[in-house]
């Protein structure tokens, strides 16, 4: 069972309390973008096998939305952090380094 | 190859079976090859076996990570159908259908065919018009299916509970020539065909690179060592992203987890397929007895082949209702695959920025069905450089163009 530890109300939550929103820090485009970057915000994913940063909303909790570090392939959790942020904070991405040396680090492929 | 038959078993029965040969053979690779597929799951080996057939392209290899069939082609509820709501997917799903009926004959392989009947139930007002609507398309479709009753329903499946009392059974859209087939069969009749004509499956060899000069491909690099191709075609369902990610470019797509349970061996009790896609359920009786029952996929991201246990919980919830005696049984196996979603549910089936390598994925959570027709119209693409008509869709540049074929609403969640 994926347990998640919310940033804001400090509850550590299981995923029948969560709601999964997708990939996180995706660029977003609006009206008057191109066709492209528009595709690239709407579709195309990352989908990364190992780590992955997703957005998460605590629904059947306090309600907020919230951002977490996971890997794919061992269901591994690295750690949770705060929507209000464009990328993830620096401490967690030298924390993942750290536990994984051969991730090409964050953005990489973008 | 020996080909099997009534007579060869009464001839190996007289001499201790001493006679059987392998079904297919296990050679190193080759320095280079015509085609290079990826991926030897029921796609891939759909795709050799019609690029042989149909098209006299047999200097292929198949080449497979682990072993053959033993992803999502061996982790699925054999469920075959056709009823979609949108031209394409009928066309496509359909000619997948008609290619099944025959696919013992054509193989030689018993894959255990079983035309027993899909219904979907309607259990809420919007399902009843969405299936009625969807009937009315498959009917300009030319796919055989029409919207029965609560008293059909129950004629044809007696252990449901039609009367609720959450969501009582109001209907449902009934596919009198879908079915089930064996879908480890489907994978080793393909295999022992292609090997057959003379094509390579090479498995427990990973791809870890894909090669390309000036914009075209050359060839892969795998744990068994560099391979040359002339044309590559990828069909690794979950692992898509990663392969496309080899090669430089993106896919509308996730990679999530669906798992399946059985039940224990019973009599003999339902002879149907059914689906309830308002409670994330659907259930048959295998040959062997057991209730094979599937669910929802889970909403996050994952490669484990590990699903989350409340789905399973959910799952069977939702079953025990409508089948009360499922609540007595003791469920035997539980497991999860990894498939590929795309943002509209249907899948991908087209050239890619690389020149002469072709993807095939995104059939996510309903891709067995779709093999024979899936390989048709993938080897259409390969030995071509053009998709066919049944591919002609499902190109990558559908999400640019707003085109989309959109079987999310149409099929609910299982599909």
């Amino acid at each position: 069972m994926l347990i998640l530890e919310c940033p804001y109300c400090g509850v550590a939550a299981e995923e029948t309390e969560l709601a999964a929103g997708g990939e996180a820090h995706l660029t977003r485009f609006g009206p008057g973008s191109s066709d492209d970057d528009f595709e690239t915000y709407m579709f195309m994913r990352e989908n990364p096998k190992g780590v992955n940063f997703e957005r998460w909303r605590h629904a059947n909790g306090c309600g907020k939305w919230f951002h977490a570090a996971r890997c794919t392939m061992t269901l591994e959790v690295f750690g949770t952090y705060s929507a209000q942020t464009y990328e993830p904070p620096a401490d967690l991405i030298k924390a993942i380094k750290k536990k994984r040396p051969d991730w090409p680090g964050y953005g990489a492929h973008k | 190859m020996r080909r099997y038959s009534a007579f060869a078993i009464a001839r190996e029965a007289a001499r201790y079976h001493q006679g059987w040969e392998r079904a297919w053979a296990a050679p190193e690779p080759k320095k280079k090859y015509d085609v290079i597929i990826v991926g030897a799951g029921g796609h891939g080996l759909a795709t050799a076996f019609y690029l042989g057939k149909n098209f006299g392209i047999t200097n292929v290899a198949i080449i497979e990570k682990g072993w053959l069939g033993g992803g999502n082609t061996g982790r699925n509820t054999t469920i075959i159908r056709s009823n979609y709501l949108q031209d394409p997917s009928a066309a496509i799903y359909e000619k997948a259908r008609s290619l099944y009926e025959t696919m013992s004959q054509d193989l030689n392989y018993n894959v255990m065919f079983s035309p027993r009947g899909v219904m979907m139930l309607a259990q809420t007002e919007s399902e009843i018009r969405g299936y009625q609507r969807t009937a009315h398309a498959n009917a300009y479709q030319g796919v055989s299916t029409e919207f029965i009753s609560p008293q059909r329903v129950k004629e044809l499946c007696p252990i449901m509970n039609i009367d609720g009392p959450r969501y009582p059974v109001l209907g449902a859209l009934w596919q009198p020539r879908g079915g089930t087939a064996r879908h480890d069969a489907v994978a080793w009749g393909y295999a022992r065909a292609c090997s057959d004509m003379g094509m390579d499956i090479i498995q427990k060899c990973e791809v870890t690179g894909v090669r390309s000069e000036g914009g075209k491909v050359v060839g892969v690099d795998t744990s068994k060592g560099a391979i040359d191709c002339n044309k590559l075609a990828v069909v690794v369902a979950g692992h898509s992203s990663d392969l496309a990610q080899m090669a430089g470019f993106r896919l509308p797509m996730e990679s999530v987890a669906l798992q399946a349970l059985v039940s224990e061996p019973i009599k003999p009790c339902m002879d149907v397929v059914v689906m309830a896609n308002t409670v994330h359920g659907y259930m048959s009786q295998s040959d062997k007895g057991e209730m094979v029952i599937g669910g929802g996929t889970d909403a996050f991201n994952n490669y484990t082949q590990r699903g989350s246990f409340h789905h399973i919980e959910e799952t069977v919830r939702a079953l025990v209702e409508t089948f009360p005696m499922v609540s007595r049984l003791k469920m035997l196996r539980q497991w999860g695959g990894i498939v590929d979603v795309t943002g509209d549910r249907s899948p991908i089936i087209t050239k890619t920025p690389v020149q002469n390598m072709f993807i095939n994925a995104g059939w996510g959570t309903g891709g067995f069905k779709a093999i024979p027709g899936s390989g048709w119209a993938m080897a259409e693409l390969v030995a071509k450089g053009e998709p066919g008509p049944l591919s002609a869709e499902f190109g990558m540049n559908r999400f640019i163009e707003g085109r989309f074929i959109d079987e999310s609403v149409a099929a609910g969640v299982a599909h």
